[in-house]
């Protein structure tokens, strides 16, 4: 066991501390702020997992992007929320505990953190490691070989999503100006 | 029992987390909290998957490129799974696709409505429709 576990212990003791705070926050901007931090601590726990791509992508993306969007959103509409009523936290704290019982009774079936002989970690994923090498003698990196190339329809499908979103939220907001006028 | 979720320690937490994501989304009538609820929802996923795809002892997916270049790779060199980061890579965009499309339609119905708990989005829809006579 090497040294770098006990920054995933802190990071994750981190995680849960700022997701507790978020539910119980009624500031908006403090909420917004909170979800970049969560973004960024679970970015730094993905290069910890050697998954550096996912790594940089998140904090970009995920603590960048998503935290812009979130506090426009909150500038547009309220800074407050109102306080939960006592049903609805009932109803959501019930229906956590049978969602995260029924995970529970399904952990045994995982296989161990961390085995290189899991199923998950002995099929095709792993056969990309020796095709990229190969096939691609230019790209030592395999998770571009296998975006780009292997799995390169999932990709565009990502653009196509992507396009649609931009579309969708050019029009419920009205970019174009027409609405405007005719509201008039 | 103690032996599987000491192996599992991980997972236990993640799944913590998404629950605390779940709480987030269910409990709040405001809607741009809820968009915050389901964010860390979806983040606790990524996480699931990336921390299925760890080996212990391994290296991140990427070859050495002087050994790639001279065909010398070591074929004993441990290395993490790359397939879940190529899905997750692709479910992190599409997710900041998703909440740009939810922020959306929460400012639009902040216009509509004049505010976004949805209690009073609900009382304004009712009593509309009472004056109405539905």
């Amino acid at each position: 066991m090497d040294v770098t576990q006990y920054f995933d212990y802190a990071l994750m003791a981190m995680l849960l501390a700022v997701g507790v705070a978020i539910i119980r926050l009624r500031n908006l901007f403090a909420v917004v702020m909170l979800t970049g931090v969560y973004s960024l601590l679970s970015a730094a726990w993905f290069t910890s997992l050697d998954a550096l791509d996912v790594g940089f992508t998140e904090a970009a993306v995920g603590a960048g992007i998503s935290t812009v969007l979130l506090l426009a959103a909150m500038l547009l509409t309220s800074r407050e929320c109102d306080k939960v009523t006592a049903s609805r936290h009932w109803a959501a704290l019930a229906v956590c505990v049978a969602a995260g019982a029924a995970l529970f009774y399904a952990l045994p079936d995982m296989a161990p953190y961390g085995a290189a002989d899991s199923p998950a970690n002995t099929g095709p994923g792993m056969e990309y490691m020796t095709r990229t090498a190969e096939d691609m003698k230019n790209i030592p990196n395999v998770v571009t070989a296998v975006l780009g190339s292997y799995r390169g329809f999932d990709t565009m499908g990502e653009v196509f999503v992507v396009f649609a979103a931009g579309v969708g939220v050019a029009l419920l907001l009205g970019l174009s100006g027409r609405r405007r006028e005719e509201d008039q | 029992m103690i032996e599987m979720l000491s192996e599992r320690f991980v997972y236990v937490v993640i799944i913590i987390l998404m629950m605390t994501g779940l709480y987030a989304l269910i409990a709040t009538g405001n809607l741009v909290k809820r968009m915050v609820g389901l964010t860390i929802f979806q983040t606790s996923v990524f996480l699931l998957y990336i921390t299925v795809g760890k080996v212990f002892g391994g290296v991140p997916p990427i070859l050495n490129y002087d050994d790639l270049k001279a065909g010398t790779l070591d074929p004993n060199q441990l290395y993490s799974n790359p397939l879940p980061h190529v899905l997750i890579l692709t479910a992190i965009v599409v997710g900041v696709a998703t909440l740009a499309m939810g922020l959306a339609l929460v400012v639009r119905i902040r216009e509509a409505y004049g505010t976004i708990e949805d209690d009073a989005i609900s009382e304004a829809d009712y009593s509309l429709e009472l004056e109405k006579g539905v």
